[in-house]
């Protein structure tokens, strides 16, 4: 029987899958992950979690209690960095510790810390030490670890937006996925606006149908095009970061304030959407920044959608519907210029 | 070209010293105040940490009073520290304060903050008097720490109520009104002359609380409502380690030459938190496991409002408070924590701590009251 191992659908799930996917089939194991975000699941994350911490935090922690007695090991790495010169969150680097204090009777963890920092080398390194965890020789690890990089290289920035409209089954709102666009009456009038907008967010918030309220379906619904950070050409998320005087050494931040601003000076988009969890740390001030840059440089309306464990959804959709209306006028009245300056 | 300064304690009496004596013209911002606060609330974002609103208000004050420069230190992350000269920028200039930041730090080389350092000097001469200067102002630094120490020491032994604090609110004004380090230095030693004078009942065993958590909530007595000074007054000893010159001595001096520094506290600290993750969450996590295996009573943790680095200790301490059998009281603070509520907190804290060895000493360990 193949060792199982249990990734938890949260957090960096969004952004690695495909390369864990590829390098723990390259290892001769099974990889079983967690179902998509449900209440349950919510509940268990925030009934175990310490209160402060974030929404994706609390939900990882639901997401690894569902694999507690369906995985042989349990992926928790400890995200330290993966990008030269850039950390992930300090709550990432904590994390395993936390789980490995907070929750009891799971299965080994597999708590390898992920540190490119220093040295691209760092990757590897990681990689062969995860790989003796579970039994497997170097070599093998090393081989596996370059197959699942040009996976991850092909796939990594599609993949979540794909499997977000390609599985209609995951929330059950009876709405937002693309087969009910063509039904959807109130769809028709901004379709042919053709409007876009950028979505600005962690990958684990908006690819998360659940905790983000399914807001890229409901914008499909309305006809709206997306366009996120993975959408966004890297080149041009770097030369647009670049405008920072001192860089960010946050890798999301960097990225996410490259993308806003590349999407924001391309004229491709009519409007700009932040999705930040409550009391996010990196958010509070890379969002800042993009709303002080973009209300000073573009004539673009931006709102901030927060998102927590008590948020209603009626309100969320108020606030969504009222920003579309909006975008609607500016488009069909006011021939794009902006009256409140 | 005017400096200023984000207050952090009594930092400002060590950089006041160095500045007078390299001859650097500067405004001292008021000390923390509410209305500072409230500045910095106006302007910046929600979410965004405390220390960075108190910090703008201090600007602003500053800047009413001159100042056009601002210099503080920097770093290079995971923590939201490292790119708070970058907001502060931003914000500073959308609400048309004209200020430049010059950030103390080595992000791009050493040439690099040496040309800053050469951008706060008046003149060449300052350079001969640089070696001396540094070496008295390290000195400024840790006796001024010391010297808080030893007042929160005093406070909780003290015969006769306000003597200590007294003494402690005049060396603070006075401090503002001396010239030079060597004069502070002479400043430090009459002072602590002064306290160790002060009479003290003979037989006060004070309970002994150890403070923990985010730095600039731990020493900036104005952000968690001068916690260690009012258990003094209560009649509770808090000790804390992490302080400025601690900070100055080990992390920037004794790193920077890669002298072998005390890592105590990250040896403790490992069963619980493996590494290193940003902030102080390791410093609180090892101090935390330290003060209890020193007998300390309590331990204190306090931080500011969406803090990362001490969410990751806060989920961490239940399980040092088991396992080493220390009780751990953790105080969240920013703009809207109102003082009531927050003492209240705090007197329940230590009356449990005082139950908790009247219960060890009499009673020989855990009984049921009505026994």
């Amino acid at each position: 029987m193949r060792t199982k191992i249990g990734i938890p659908r949260s957090l960096f799930y969004y952004k690695f899958i495909p390369f864990w996917d590829s390098f723990f089939n390259g290892l001769g194991a099974e990889v079983v992950i967690s179902g998509p975000t449900n209440k349950k699941i919510l509940d268990s994350g925030v009934k175990t979690c310490v209160d402060e911490a974030c929404l994706p935090v609390k939900l990882y922690f639901g997401h690894v209690l569902e694999l507690k007695d369906k995985a042989d090991f349990i992926l928790v790495p400890r995200f330290t960095s993966i990008s030269k010169k850039e950390y992930i969150c300090p709550e990432f680097g904590g994390l395993p510790d936390v789980i490995r204090h907070t929750l009891k009777d799971l299965p080994p963890l597999i708590t390898t810390e992920i540190n490119l920092r220093r040295t691209g080398k760092g990757g590897v390194d990681a990689a062969i030490e995860m790989a003796s965890e579970i039994g497997v020789d170097g070599k093998t690890a090393a081989a596996a670890y370059k197959r699942a990089l040009e996976v991850q290289r092909v796939r990594g920035n599609t993949f979540a937006i794909e499997e977000y409209f390609g599985d209609t089954g995951t929330r059950d709102t009876g709405t937002g996925t693309l087969s009910h666009t063509s039904e959807n009456p109130a769809g028709k009038r901004e379709r042919e606006l053709n409007l876009k907008v950028a979505v600005i967010g962690h990958p684990y918030n908006i690819y998360d149908k659940y905790i983000s309220m399914d807001l890229l379906g409901k914008l499909k619904k309305y006809g709206i095009g997306i366009k996120t950070i993975e959408m966004t050409d890297e080149n041009e998320t770097n030369k647009h970061s670049a405008r920072l005087k001192k860089p960010m050494f946050w890798y999301y931040g960097r990225t996410a304030y490259g993308a806003a601003l590349h999407l924001a000076s391309s004229g491709e988009i009519d409007g700009m959407i932040c999705v930040t969890s409550f009391g996010c740390g990196i958010d509070s001030f890379v969002n800042d920044l993009i709303e002080r840059r973009i209300r000073k440089d573009y004539k673009i309306p931006l709102i901030i959608m927060t998102i927590d464990e008590h948020s209603g959804e009626a309100g969320f959709n108020t606030r969504l519907e009222a920003f579309v209306d909006m975008l609607q006028w500016r488009r069909a009245n006011e021939n794009n210029i902006s009256t409140s300056g | 070209m005017k400096i200023t300064f984000p207050h952090l304690g009594n930092t400002y009496i060590c950089v006041k010293a160095i500045f007078d004596d390299l001859g650097i013209d500067y405004v001292i911002p008021p000390f923390n105040n509410k209305k500072a606060l409230e500045l910095g609330t106006r302007y910046v974002s929600e979410m965004v940490c405390l220390p960075l609103k108190i910090n703008i208000g201090n600007y602003i004050q500053a800047y009413e009073m001159g100042a056009d420069t601002i210099l503080m230190a920097g770093g290079c992350g995971p923590c939201r520290f490292g790119y708070y000269s970058q907001l502060h920028q931003e914000i500073l200039r959308d609400a048309g304060f004209d200020m430049e930041i010059i950030t103390l730090e080595s992000v791009y080389g050493i040439g690099d903050l040496l040309g800053r350092i050469k951008r706060l000097m008046p003149d060449n001469g300052a350079y001969l008097k640089l070696p001396g200067v540094i070496r008295r102002a390290v000195k400024v630094a840790k006796n001024t720490d010391e010297l808080e120490m030893l007042t929160f020491r005093l406070r909780a032994r003290e015969s006769e109520p306000g003597n200590v604090d007294g003494i402690y609110r005049a060396f603070r004004e006075n401090a503002l009104k001396t010239y030079g380090t060597k004069a502070t230095l002479k400043l430090i030693d009459e002072t602590t002359d002064k306290l160790d004078s002060v009479s003290l009942k003979p037989d006060a065993k004070p309970l002994k609380i150890g403070i923990v958590g985010e730095i600039y909530t731990g020493i900036e007595q104005f952000a968690s409502f001068e916690i260690q000074e009012r258990l003094g007054r209560l009649g509770v000893e808090a000790d804390r380690k992490v302080t400025v010159s601690n900070w100055i001595i080990e992390h920037m001096l004794k790193k920077g030459l890669h002298l072998p520094r005390d890592l105590s506290y990250a040896r403790a600290a490992k069963p619980w938190l493996g590494t290193m993750i940003g902030g102080h969450a390791q410093e609180t996590v090892g101090n935390t496991v330290l003060y209890a295996q020193n007998g300390y009573d309590g331990v204190i943790q306090i931080f500011p409002f969406s803090c990362m680095p001490e969410i990751v200790a806060e989920s961490l301490l239940p399980y040092i408070e088991r396992d080493l059998g220390i009780p751990v009281l953790t105080l969240i603070i920013d703009e809207m924590t109102g003082e009531a509520g927050y003492m209240t907190r705090v007197e329940a804290f230590i009356d449990m701590l005082e139950k908790r060895r009247e219960r060890k000493k009499y009673e020989g360990g855990w009984t049921l009251s009505w026994d």
